[in-house]
């Protein structure tokens, strides 16, 4: 199986503060990996990296190596623009533009580009919302608000806004942990349905989110990877003891 | 009130006397400010009374200011007072952002508070210097470049029409478009600043570049915010005094031409004070009343829409 | 790809664009200080800053009368402004949660912002024209007061506002009537925030001229009465700007130099103290915080 995702000594500070400390981690292709770990060990960071987020926070820093399909996202001749068309990104909190439509929100990463046909736009924002199974619940209401509709809704429409720009990978930060279980259980089942297409990296620190979606587990611990591997080896049968202190609760 | 005297009585021991005196005090001062502002209006309206009988609403749609035959009207003013406004408004609302957009979005975190810092600044220079400074040396830059070379452009526009001589409309609304600038800048700075910080990772994760980033996610959110820092602005322009009155040429006639003096409302009321009695104090006082019913509208408005973005901070809390 | 050197292309000029918005804006800034400086400067000298002008243009006068006019002014504004000012920021912030709070604090913001001209108008009809005490003093510094008050209280509603709720409660629960709570323990705690907003609004009505132009005038005499016209160095300026004569045009911008310096170090003054701001609450919050517990 191939990697689409592969760190390579990867150090990243938050001023002084070394929140990611010589990663080396193998992402494969068209596979949901989830990382998961106790607060504050760096999971979020460590995908922030992936698309070069983690940049634009004030004082943050990186080191080593982000390839993409064998190319270092972080050589001086990449461009985190175009990184971030590649891999895109859903974050903790929905953050649907406001002051956008249904409809805007869904093609703003293309009318960046400066599509301006409106039968691809409405062919596109069909597609994502499908595939972000939300088409259904909107589709006679998609010049109402990005924030008029629910939190799970906002949090299917980022993904929709992040699948138009056709990503090849997604980085999902905690997508679920403002949400209810019924709107959990809607987006589980969309990652799943999404990952023939695309590479998938979520972090969770809901470790039955991790058992039922994900193919492959990371476990973070204090900025370092503990460990990586099928998530039923993971869960059933960690190589070490610190993860199994922490999957059965045990922990601190 | 009452009701609000009875439950805490219930809830805390009596009251000492010191605790009524203390806050009947402090309520005492408070509706000060309103009193006067109350009392503002009506020694207004007294005072200019023989003004409003005499002309009644014809003082605003009068074209001649004529102490020799008593003849009293206001529109020219209001005219000028539109004219360098909007001049004002047009030059210095573009610059006001584009430098709120560099503090908020662009500039390195140890150049963000100094720079802030000296933008103010311009703020706290007297308008009294202001204008000194325009006579000597924005009136010199006026006449020989700024002003013949948009004739050459633009002379055809009833707009520049007559010569050059530096103190009339167009001097004015550049120098009031200088002191607006820290208004709009920092109140704008201050509603781009609140928008939260998914929003411009948002647009990032979109592969938007820092100029999207800001249109899209910074600029859209805070909208309401910078168009009340530009009613506060403008709000300005309209109320400023000296530099105006220093710098417009002072003349009581309308005239579309920005290359002919002019007289805003505030510049009549400076240059005839002191000279002015009987019937021209009336007048000039309702020219007051005029001016003050503008400015009130204009910051009420922006208040109000400067408050809408406010309210999502929670530190300011407060009803507005 | 081309779009995408488009938008790069874009970006980079709206970058540039708008960091040559900011320096446009300090072209003004600096070319003022710079040439107050350089004309104002030749101007100065001991009888320059101690004689009173003449009003005539006679070489060898000064601005003294205009300095020490200024002084006054804003001794006297201050003395009527900041007591109101400070008492209706206590207001609005410790009994403000009502009805007339809102309408308060509303109209203090808008009256921070109103024209400086119409609240001159205001103090020449209460005090010139009303009570009938003509040009004067007094009412320069009625107007200038007006001034201040929404600075002053909107300052010091912030300032008590950053007071922990836990002293204040502190101080309640352990029987300390609610004025005394207010005085001693929000007020200690807010000084610093009350004090830069009192020397802002100093500064904000050091400069101010069209409100005197309306109510205190101008004198080329000494003057103490508070009833009589008094010189201000903003007044001066005004007077002199356009003046044939060299000697009163040397005047207004040897009183452009005092004015500005006054000014600006108030200003720049104010943002130190603010830097310092927070460590010296924290110390004064400490202080309250042990005194109370030893009252317990």
């Amino acid at each position: 199986m191939d990697d689409k995702i592969v760190t390579q000594g990867l150090n990243a500070y938050f001023g002084d503060v070394h929140a990611i400390k010589g990663i080396d981690i193998h992402i494969p292709s068209n596979a949901i990996t989830a990382i998961i770990g106790p607060s504050g060990c760096g999971k979020s960071t460590l995908i922030r990296c992936m698309n070069r987020m983690h940049e634009v926070m004030r004082g943050a820093r990186v080191t080593g190596k982000v390839l993409l399909d064998g190319q270092d996202i972080y050589s001086s001749q990449m461009d985190p623009v175009l990184v971030r068309t590649k891999v895109g990104m859903v974050f903790q909190k929905p953050n649907p533009f406001p002051t956008m439509s249904i409809y805007d929100n869904v093609v703003a990463g293309m009318r960046l580009n400066g599509e301006r046909n409106w039968r691809k736009l409405d062919a596109v924002v069909e597609r994502s919302l499908k595939l972000a199974a939300l088409w259904d619940e909107v589709k006679h209401q998609l010049d109402a608000s990005g924030v008029s509709i629910s939190g799970g809704q906002q949090q299917r429409l980022c993904i929709a806004r992040a699948l138009a720009v056709e990503p090849e990978a997604l980085l999902l930060d905690e997508p679920c942990s403002a949400l209810d279980p019924i709107a959990t259980a809607k987006i589980e089942d969309l990652l799943f349905d999404l990952k023939d297409k695309y590479t998938i990296v979520i972090v969770t620190h809901n470790m039955q989110q991790a058992a039922r979606v994900a193919d492959f587990t990371a476990f973070m611990y204090l900025g370092e990877l503990v460990e990586f591997g099928v998530t039923k080896k993971v869960f059933e049968n960690p190589d070490k003891e610190l993860t199994e202190k922490y999957i059965t609760g045990r922990f601190g | 009130m009452a009701k609000r005297k009875g439950l805490r009585s219930r809830r805390r021991p009596p009251r000492f006397g010191g605790d009524l005196v203390f806050e009947y005090s402090v309520m005492g001062a408070a509706t000060l400010t309103l009193a006067l502002v109350w009392l503002l209006v009506v020694r207004m309206v007294f005072d200019s009374q023989a003004s409003i009988e005499r002309f009644g609403f014809g003082f605003l749609s009068g074209g001649v200011w004529d102490p020799n035959r008593d003849v009293y009207g206001a529109l020219p003013f209001i005219f000028g007072t539109l004219l360098t406004t909007g001049i004002a408004v047009l030059i210095g609302v573009p610059l006001s952002i584009g430098i709120a957009v560099y503090l908020s979005e662009l500039a390195p975190p140890w150049l963000r508070g100094p720079l802030s810092s000296v933008v103010e600044l311009l703020a706290a220079v007297p308008s009294v210097i202001y204008g000194l400074w325009a006579m000597y040396t924005l009136r010199p830059v006026m006449v020989n470049s700024v002003e013949p070379f948009l004739k050459s452009l633009l002379g055809w526009t009833p707009l520049f029409q007559g010569d050059p001589v530096g103190l009339d409309k167009f001097t004015a609304g550049i120098i009031l478009a200088i002191m607006i600038i820290p208004t709009i800048a920092s109140v704008s700075k201050e509603a781009m600043m609140a928008v939260p910080e998914s929003q411009r990772e948002a647009a990032l994760s979109l592969g938007a570049t820092r100029y999207e980033t800001t249109r899209m996610a910074v600029l859209s959110y805070a909208r309401s915010g910078i168009f009340g820092a530009c009613i506060l602005g403008l709000g300005r322009a309209v109320g400023e005094t000296m530099a105006v009155t220093m710098t417009i040429g002072n003349a009581n006639k309308i005239s579309w031409s920005l290359l002919d003096p002019g007289q805003t409302m505030a510049s009549l009321i400076a240059n005839n004070w002191g000279e002015a009695q009987g019937l021209q104090l009336s007048a000039l006082i309702e020219v007051g009343l005029v001016l003050f019913a503008v400015a009130l509208a204009v910051n009420i408005f922006a208040r109000l829409m400067v408050g809408r973005f406010m309210k999502n901070i929670p530190a300011t809390g407060g009803g507005l | 790809m081309n779009t995408y050197e488009y938008r790069k292309l874009k970006n980079t000029l709206a970058s540039g664009l708008a960091l040559a918005c900011v320096i446009l804006a300090l072209i003004p800034l600096i070319y003022i200080l710079a040439e107050v400086v350089m004309k104002g400067a030749p101007a100065m000298s001991w009888e320059f800053l101690t004689r009173r002008t003449t009003g005539t243009g006679e070489p060898g006068e000064g601005i003294g009368n205009a300095i020490f006019g200024t002084l006054l002014l804003v001794f006297y504004a201050a003395l009527i402004g900041l007591p109101i000012g400070i008492l209706t920021g206590i207001y609005v912030s410790e009994y403000g949660n009502n009805k007339l709070g809102t309408i308060v604090r509303f109209f203090n913001d808008v009256l921070a912002n109103f024209p400086s001209i119409v609240v001159g108008l205001l103090a020449y009809a209460l005090v010139v024209a009303y009570l009938n005490v003509g040009f004067s003093l007094i009412a320069g510094s009625v107007a200038l007061a007006i001034i201040m008050i929404p600075i002053v209280a909107n300052t010091t509603e912030e300032a008590l506002r950053m007071v922990p709720n836990s002293l204040r409660e502190g101080a309640l629960a352990l029987g300390v009537p609610r004025w005394r709570t207010v005085l001693k323990v929000m007020l200690a705690n807010g000084r610093a925030g009350i004090v830069t907003g009192a020397l802002l609004a100093v500064a904000r009505v050091s400069g101010e001229t069209a409100p005197l132009l309306l109510t205190a005038f101008y004198s080329s005499y000494w003057s103490l009465s508070p009833t009589e016209p008094i010189a201000s160095l903003p007044l001066t300026i005004f007077r002199n700007f356009n003046s044939p004569s060299e000697v009163l045009l040397q005047q207004a911008w040897g009183a452009a130099l005092v004015l500005i310096l006054l000014v600006l170090t108030l200003n720049i003054g104010v943002r130190l103290l603010m830097k310092s701001k927070a460590k010296k609450s924290k110390a004064v919050k400490m202080k309250w915080m042990t005194r109370l517990s030893r009252k317990a």
